[in-house]
């Protein structure tokens, strides 16, 4: 009996819960290190990253809508789809596939829970010197694009995409241009959660041809990227430039190490304090 | 029913409200009774002919020996005049606030702390002097200047004194660290309050500054420096740069700087992050706003028209934050019309000086032609200009007549874009839901001003609005432990409160 052909998948981009071709009709080869062909994945265009951004647009106001304590369990819901496809996220990462796993799904559990506390430390009453109840406090910022990492392509896009999604924002994902296919394992996973389609979207393709896309577009109010060259971090910043988007770039990180990947600093960048006024004296 | 009543029932406005008589008061009271004597302030401040720049603890002239002078608005006549900075300057300004840096940043922070105290008392001492000297270099009435600006300036560092040693505090599990040498540049219509929003958090995270002053208010700036160096703040903490559009690209250009801070228009704002993107300095921006004010009909309206005032004709409406987008419940619109242009009848406008005037100077000749220009526009686009009074300006200076638009399309260019003078666009609103959709369609984001006797629907407003600034029932207030900055295309980051320090730590 001769030996089975495999099923080559064509991973598409995640947009809107759906998973559509690119508009382009480009597609990408992905071969494992012995050169065999593993897959193929979608080459996004401009088209994409607005009809993502128009995903997440729509998406916005019912995700920041959505109580805390809701969304810290629709996060820990999507730790729990994750851990369920443990073996196929960790087969697609190839090295220390079973490690980055685990901390990505323990990363997910973290951000889970700064739900509905970052906005107690984070907030607050201010003692104004006059007879004003005044307090400040956090909203989500909006629409964030997050540019992930080459390595680690799992644990890096976890890293940069739950502290902007904890905090009620909507998102659209250049995933890892060298590794892409455990994004869009995730997006499988990201699909069958709770998560409401619109909140996370993915796109696999070339940051070069991406950034500036993502930078300029002005339905896009924040940026989080990591991994980038200088080139492509001034892109970013220069473009973002035009809409006043607020960008953090994180270098040099280990993103194994949970004290520099975790905690409030990382959801700071996400939100926007209003402060409220309101006289308390008639 | 009495036919009476009938006739009275059929006066009554939608909202069911009884419109009270409109009251002339000029007409009421005879025209004379209600005018004021002149009440000028007697203080004159010392001023000296000419300022140098405040670096490394002493006044300087400038390299290129440039100067530029600096008037009083309302009186066009010449103040003082003061050094222009170039680059060389702005760098040895860097250079000392580097210099400056390891001793400051190393002093425990109850010795930073005890400088900012200082400067906090000698601000409070000298006020008379100040408010003098800010409404003679800016044109805002002096009883703005002695009973907001310099109070809220010395309140600012005082504020800020006290985090000094207590930083460690502000932020658990994070170790307080500066973020080096600050370049920071302020606009002119409010030259030391901004002074202090961007000195004293700076200071007191144990940065050192490098500020520039707007080139039409430097006078208080300079003050400010001569009290740096009165208390005997160390040499190279806090340099003060004095200049023009040049000497502020020459502070965001320079290598050495770690941080730059603006406050000022959208557009300079734009051009300020394009020319820090490739570098890795760190960027606060306050810049312009088109903040809505939204008068439901269920408001107190007595204490709204007073907020539509304080909101629109403070300060000249020099203001980023200035309610200059009117939206009022239809239902209401001509009771809130009617009294606006009551009390409008009462605003005086004049000699900055005097303690009885309620709007002063436009700032300067070239702001007095932006706001003309608005004001051509708006009646060429369609929309009905109402007049403050008719009583004649001052023959002298620049000034102003506080007036409103109705008739204002969303489209009109006064109901988009910041007008920066004392200018307001009146529009109206039949649902919350539009309201709330018509405040939040604009780029920017800075505050938004709300009123309604309704609890749970002023708070429902608040949440829904963009802004970083929300005043429910009340309008422009500020105070040092109140974080201040806009959502959007108003810029990024916060001045004031724990959350304005986290722009100064790295």
């Amino acid at each position: 009996m001769s030996e089975r052909l495999s099923i080559t998948k064509t991973y598409k981009l995640y947009i809107g819960g759906k998973f559509p071709r690119t508009e382009s009709g480009r597609t990408t080869a992905v071969t494992d290190a012995s050169n065999t062909l593993i897959a193929h994945v979608c080459h996004a265009s401009r088209k994409d990253i607005r009809d993502a951004v128009e995903a997440a647009q729509k998406a916005q106001e019912g995700w920041a809508n959505t109580t805390a304590y809701l969304r810290g369990q629709i996060l820990y819901r999507l730790a729990e789809m994750m851990e369920g496809k443990r073996a196929e996220l960790a087969s697609a990462i190839v090295e220390c596939g079973e490690d980055e796993v685990a901390r990505a799904i323990d990363r997910v559990v973290h951000f889970a829970g700064w739900t509905d506390k970052f906005p107690m430390i984070a907030g607050g009453a201010n003692p104004v010197a006059g007879p004003y109840h005044n307090f400040t406090v956090p909203f989500p910022v909006g629409v964030t694009g997050v540019v992930c990492p080459d390595e680690p392509s799992l644990l890096g896009l976890i890293t940069l995409v739950a502290p902007v999604i904890a905090m009620g924002n909507a998102c659209v994902v250049l995933a890892s241009e060298t590794n892409p296919i455990p994004a869009m394992v995730l997006a499988e996973a990201l699909a069958t959660s709770d998560l409401p389609g619109g909140v996370v979207n993915i796109l696999t393709g070339f940051r070069d041809e991406l950034c500036p896309h993502l930078a300029e577009h002005r339905g896009v109010i924040a940026i989080h990227a990591g991994g980038l060259t200088d080139a492509q971090r001034t892109t970013l910043r220069l473009g973002s430039a035009n809409n006043m988007k607020r960008v953090t770039i994180r270098e040099h990180l280990d993103y194994k190490n949970d004290d520099a990947c975790e905690g409030p600093r990382w959801l700071e960048p996400f939100v926007e304090f209003k402060t409220i006024w309101h006289p308390s004296a008639v | 029913m009495s036919t009476a009543a009938g006739s009275t029932n059929r006066s009554q406005n939608a909202a069911g409200v009884q419109a009270p008589p409109r009251l002339d008061l000029r007409a009421a009271t005879g025209g004379g009774l209600f005018e004021y004597a002149p009440a000028p302030e007697s203080v004159r401040p010392a001023i000296a002919d000419r300022y140098g720049l405040f670096i490394n603890g002493r006044f300087t002239d400038p390299t290129s020996s440039k100067r530029f002078t600096t008037i009083n608005p309302a009186t066009e006549a010449t103040l003082s005049e003061v050094a222009e900075a170039n680059e060389a300057d702005v760098d040895a300004a860097v250079r000392a606030a580097r210099d400056a840096l390891p001793a400051w940043a190393g002093l425990p922070g109850k010795e930073r702390g005890k400088f900012l105290y200082r400067i906090a008392r000698r601000l409070q001492e000298r006020a008379r002097e100040l408010a003098v000297l800010e409404t003679m270099d800016g044109g805002k009435p002096i009883k703005e200047s002695r009973d907001v600006d310099i109070p809220l300036a010395a309140a600012h560092f005082f504020h800020h004194a006290g985090w000094a040693d207590k930083l460690q505090y502000a932020f658990p599990g994070r170790e307080p660290r500066p973020v080096g040498v600050c370049g920071q540049i302020i606009p002119w219509n409010f030259p030391l309050l901004m002074a202090a929003w961007k000195i004293a958090p700076a200071l007191a995270c144990g940065n050192t500054v490098v500020l520039k002053p707007a080139e039409t208010t430097p006078l208080t700036a300079l003050r400010l420096a001569e009290i740096c160096d009165e208390i005997g703040l160390p040499p190279g903490v806090v340099n003060i740069v004095t200049g023009a559009g040049a000497t502020g690209a020459a502070i965001v250009n320079h290598p050495g700087i770690d941080k730059i801070a603006f406050t000022g228009s959208t557009e300079v704002g734009k051009i300020i992050a394009k020319a820090v993107a490739p570098t890795h300095k760190r960027l606060t921006l306050e810049l312009g706003g088109k903040s809505a004010n939204i008068i439901f009909e269920d408001a107190s309206i007595d204490q709204a028209v007073e907020g539509i005032i304080e909101g629109i004709y403070f300060n000249q409406g020099h203001v980023c934050c200035a309610g200059s987008r009117l939206f009022v419940q239809e239902s209401v619109l001509d009771r809130v019309i009617g009294k606006l242009k009551d009390r409008m009848s009462t605003l005086r406008v004049g000699d900055p000086l005097d303690k009885n005037t309620d709007v002063g100077a436009i700032n300067s000749k070239a702001q007095l032609a932006t706001i003309g220009k608005y004001l051509e526009i708006g009646s060429k686009e369609g929309a009905e200009r109402h007049d403050c009074g008719t009583a004649d300006l001052p023959g002298k200076g620049y000034f102003c007549r506080p007036c409103f638009f109705t008739g204002v399309q969303p489209s009109h260019t006064i109901a988009r874009e910041e007008i920066f003078g004392p200018v307001l666009a009146v529009m109206s609103f039949r649902t919350p839901e539009e309201a709330i959709s018509r405040a939040n369609n604009t780029p920017y984001g800075l505050a938004a001003g709300v009123w309604t006797d309704k609890g749970s629907k002023i708070f429902d407003t608040a949440r829904r609005l963009d802004a970083g600034v929300v005043w429910l029932n009340t309008y422009n207030k500020f105070d040092p432990t109140s974080p201040f900055g806009g959502f959007k295309e108003s810029g990024f980051g916060r001045e004031g409160g724990r959350h304005g320090l986290l722009a100064y730590l790295a």
